[in-house]
């Protein structure tokens, strides 16, 4: 059933569910004028409830955008719920978010990088809220209308599936292929579930948090390095360091 | 777990409504021949880049066609995951390089909602005069390079020559033709320079007359409408359930634009323009919806030149930008399409996730579709008009 | 070049002498045609018309050593031959096309009396040894191992093929004008007639063979495989079509080959329409001596207007070229043939 985030029906302060994104200001221009209005929203979340009772777990806004969260069985009904009752025809994407906190060693800190922004260790979900570590979200706006939604699912963590959207968007065709070859979310219904951009047989899924930069733990940061020597110095430990030409080197610009 | 599966081969699927159309072409005796899978790509000088198309030809005629992308995948997404707001300005630039400042403002307007800042106004004009300059250098390029690819040689050069001015007039005022890394989180980099508004003035009149000249040699030939019309129809309902965005939406008659539609964004609710849409759908109304948008664009351009406010250009920003926690979906209206960005934030310096929606993608997409069933020809018509670039597919 | 011109010289020469020196010119012309043509409009005109300069360094003067260069370093090349090729038949394809070339320069008139070989049946020859060059085209599609050459070779088939009736047809409409079929008689019957009494300018058929000239033109662009029908050889999906393979050497022999035969179609137009060699007042000695000049005069406006069409049209699909041809142009080609036909025997 639909939780209960502070129901505003006229405040013009958007909605916000007790989750942990409190909606600091955000820009006025979105809200004041003639884009989306709170009454949108809700007649939105009122036709979604009336095509799928129960569906609904928990709503929110992010920065005047509704965010659905939805159960995981009513994710394929809903996109034809979203097609013809929302009077969405317009797919904008599909892909998922890994709520698992970035890791410090093995992503970009290899080395001790100090310029990769320190992200929370802790795992905290985002608007509308999150059953565990995986969610698939996609966007769909109606382009007679002018409104159009975000919608979250939870999928399991073990096995992570999810319905296909195919059957109503051909064009989640693609984005539910990237989205299994970088998370590893399978679709069922889809007709062929294999990779997109990255070479086939490829082991791995990138976007989990637990799939390291590989660039960073190949090849240390080269900003990590000390200033180079400057040239005469270069050339005195290189000419000081005569018959081992090779070694001599990495007293200057060792980060080469 | 989901173990990664090997691919088995594409399934194609013959439509006979396709075959139909194409059976006055033919002779009526079928031969019965063997098919033909032949490569489009990765090189080739019709697929803009590292597209490969795989076809399945009868003759000339394509049966089915897969698309295979990722050749110019740079994992932007997962990059973004490891570098700061400035740094990411950065990256996006390189997702659509021709129109590379169009790239940036949604991102930059989606950390700006976060913070809870807004740019001051001056700031919002000159941001969408360079947005504009950018989707008319992008035309214009278009413009001279689908005759190319139809085979007229000469509309090519063109499009570069008179693109080239509209670049001189991004460098001018940003320091880069291409790549222009001029949006800051609160506004941007610098002012414009001094009598950069003049010379603007001069350029737009000089983008009409070279719009003028390519509907004469261009739109006005006999080949060029002949290879053209009724090739690669997008009905208006099977191009919104793919994703198609853009001029390329609009030219199947489907009214709808983010600058108009959107949520408002930048200066454009300042502005007095018209939405061109066309009701074919086929190659030559994506011609000629561009080449209409690209006049509406210079008008765009003098309207904000004539109300350009003074002030400031940047806001009032802390040193080190840490965005609040939160999450934001800005959307605009780039040359390409629809551009998105989703960003997640924790905050840190730096988002925790952004999903980058691409117009390119959902663009390109719907090749398996549109392909049955045209010649080979065809097939690259069709390419030249769909107008995707590589890094906004491939990201 | 027969005895008689150089004799005018006063030189004396054997026939075995007067041979070599006919073999010698004609080898020499077609490389030359195809420099001058390449240079001139390919690298110069087009340039120009794009709003660019082209070859400016090579050779000092606006790049006139530009093709040569190109020559030079392609005759230095590695020979490659793509592993699935039939040898033979790739290594002979280029000849093919190249030798159809030379043998149509061999009845072109460059004087009354500076031909190779004056036959009767000069413009039936001419034609007939052009469309060899079609079985050069598939034999490079087909050797090549490519699926891209085996396209442009296919399509090359039916366009060249389909493109030769228009090319016969206009051409009929001057012989029964000229009522000969031999080239010098063409042209001295150009030189001499008059248009209902007016003789000063002679009688160039363009004048009343319009029709014929336009197709002419139309179906020699198709034949050389220029744009607007170039399909091919298209660029930009074929990359290069039935030549894709080809490198070096090879390569140039079908450039030289591609850009020789514009040439010689460009002398044919010059001679069946413009009046070939002659001038309406210049007779004799001095024919012999300008007539070159007059011809590369008239052949440089007739390939000025072909190549002007290559660069500024699109390219027609190949079914709309074979459509263009069987539903256009022959129907056209056999109407402006009726009307000569008539005005011949009225007048």
């Amino acid at each position: 059933m639909p939780e209960a985030a502070p129901p505003t029906a006229e405040a013009p302060a958007p909605e916000t569910a007790e989750a942990p994104a409190p909606e600091t200001a955000e820009a006025p221009a979105p809200e004041t004028a003639e884009a989306r209005p709170d009454p949108v929203h809700l007649d939105l979340l009122d036709r979604i409830e009336r095509a799928l009772p129960g569906a609904v777990i928990e709503h929110g806004t992010a920065c005047g955008e509704l965010v659905i969260r939805v159960t995981n069985p009513s994710w394929g009904p809903l996109a034809g719920v979203a097609r013809s009752d929302l009077e969405c025809d317009y797919l904008s994407f599909v892909s998922a978010i890994d709520w698992a906190p970035t890791p410090r060693d093995g992503g970009d800190d290899a080395g001790g990088d100090t310029s990769a922004p320190v992200q929370p260790t802790e795992m905290t979900f985002g608007v509308a809220g999150s059953a565990g570590r995986f969610q698939v979200f996609a966007r769909v706006q109606s382009t007679a209308r002018g409104w159009g939604a975000t919608f979250k699912v939870d999928v399991d963590e073990t096995n992570p599936l999810v319905a296909s959207w195919v059957g109503v968007y051909p064009g989640a065709d693609w984005h539910e292929r990237e989205t299994w070859e970088m998370f590893g979310v399978r679709f069922d219904g889809h007709p062929n579930l294999r990779q997109l951009y990255l070479p086939a047989g490829f082991e791995g899924h990138p976007l989990r948090k637990d799939f390291p930069l590989l660039a960073r733990v190949v090849k240390p940061w080269p900003g990590l390095v000390d200033v180079e020597a400057m040239p005469e110095e270069a050339a005195a430990v290189t000419a000081g360091g005569d018959g081992a030409g090779d070694g001599a080197g990495d007293g200057a610009g060792g980060g080469e | 777990m989901s173990t990664t599966e090997m691919p088995s081969a594409p399934d194609f699927e013959l439509e006979r409504s396709a075959m139909r159309h194409l059976a006055d072409a033919q002779m009526n005796v079928e031969l019965d021949t063997g098919d033909m899978i032949l490569n489009l790509g990765p090189q080739h000088p019709a697929t803009h880049g590292t597209l490969r198309l795989v076809v399945r030809l009868d003759g000339e005629r394509v049966i089915a066609a897969d698309p295979v992308i990722g050749y110019m995948h740079r994992g932007y997404e997962k990059l973004t995951e490891f570098r700061t707001y400035p740094q990411i300005t950065t990256l996006i630039n390189r997702i659509d390089w021709l129109s590379s400042f169009a790239n940036e403002v949604p991102f930059v307007h989606a950390a700006e909602q976060l913070m809870g800042i807004e740019a001051p106004a001056r700031a919002q004009y000159i941001r969408t005069i360079l947005t504009e300059l950018s989707r008319i250098a992008t035309f214009v390029l278009f413009l001279g390079e689908m005759g190319l690819q139809v085979g007229a040689l000469t509309p090519a050069f063109y499009g570069f020559r008179d693109r080239e001015h509209v670049l001189n007039l991004i460098e001018g005022a940003t320091g880069g033709r291409f790549h222009p890394n001029f949006n800051r989180i609160g506004g941007l980099k610098d002012d414009l320079p001094w009598g950069w508004v003049s010379e603007t003035r001069q350029v737009m009149q000089l983008v009409l007359d070279s719009c003028d000249q390519f509907e004469d040699l261009v739109v006005g030939n006999e080949i060029f409408l002949s290879r053209t019309r009724g090739i690669g129809i997008i009905p208006g309902d099977i191009g919104t359930a793919y994703g198609v965005s853009g001029s390329n939406l609009r030219a199947s008659g489907v009214d709808w634009d983010l600058r108009r539609d959107g949520v408002p964004y930048l200066a454009y609710p300042d502005l007095d323009f018209k939405v061109w849409t066309h009701a074919a759908g086929d190659s030559f109304a994506r011609y000629w919806v561009r080449l209409q948008e690209t006049r509406e664009s210079v008008r765009m351009v003098l309207q904000l030149l004539d109300g350009l406010p003074a002030g400031p250009v940047m806001a009032k920003v802390p040193r080190i930008i840490k965005v609040p926690e939160g999450e934001a979906w800005v959307e605009t209206e780039n040359p390409l399409g629809q551009m998105g960005y989703y960003i997640v934030s924790k905050g840190a310096t730096g988002p925790f996730r952004v999903k980058i929606r691409s117009a390119s993608f959902s663009n390109v997409s719907i090749l398996p579709w549109l392909l049955r069933g045209v010649y080979v020809p065809d097939v690259v018509t069709i390419l030249a008009s769909l107008y995707f670039i590589l890094g906004d597919i491939d990201r | 070049m027969n005895a008689v011109a150089l004799t005018t010289l006063g030189i004396e020469i054997g026939w075995g002498a007067a041979l070599a020196i006919k073999t010698l010119v004609i080898l020499l012309i077609i490389p030359a045609g195809a420099l001058i043509l390449g240079y001139v409009f390919l690298l110069k005109m087009m340039s120009h018309m794009q709003s660019r300069l082209g070859p400016m360094d090579p050779g000092g003067f606006h790049g006139w050593f530009q093709l040569i260069g190109d020559g030079l370093k392609f005759v230095q090349k590695e020979d490659l031959m793509p592993d699935g090729a039939d040898r033979k038949v790739f290594a002979g394809a280029p000849a093919v096309v190249l030798i159809s070339t030379f043998l149509v320069f061999l009845v072109i008139p460059m004087g009354p009396d500076l031909v190779v070989k004056d036959l009767d049946i000069g413009v039936f020859y001419a034609l007939a040894v052009s469309s060899l060059s079609v079985i050069g085209i598939l034999m490079a599609g087909w050797s090549s191992a490519n699926k891209y050459a085996l396209l442009g070779g296919l399509r090359a088939a039916g366009q060249l093929i389909a493109y030769e009736l228009p090319l016969l047809l206009a051409v009929i409409g001057v012989v029964i004008q000229a009522g000969t079929m031999s080239l010098n008689g063409i042209v001295v019957a150009q030189q001499q007639q008059s248009i209902f009494g007016i003789d000063w300018i002679g009688n160039p058929y363009i004048l009343t063979q319009f029709v014929g000239f336009l197709i002419f033109l139309i179906a020699a662009q198709a034949e050389l495989t220029q744009t607007p029908f170039d399909m091919p050889v298209a660029e930009s999906e074929l990359v290069g079509g039935y030549h894709v393979e080809y490198t070096g050497f090879r390569f140039l022999f079908f450039f030289m080959g591609e850009y020789g035969t514009a040439f010689a179609f460009s002398a044919i137009a010059a001679t069946l329409f413009l009046g070939g060699y002659a001038l309406p007042w210049v007779d004799g000695d001095l024919a012999n001596w300008i007539g070159p000049l007059v011809l590369f005069a008239k052949l440089m406006l007739v390939a000025f207007l072909m190549f002007w069409a290559r660069f500024t049209f699109p390219r027609l699909r190949e079914d709309q070229l074979q459509a263009f041809a069987w539903k256009f142009l022959i129907p056209l080609g056999l109407a402006n043939l009726l009307v000569t036909a008539l005005f011949k025997v009225a007048f």
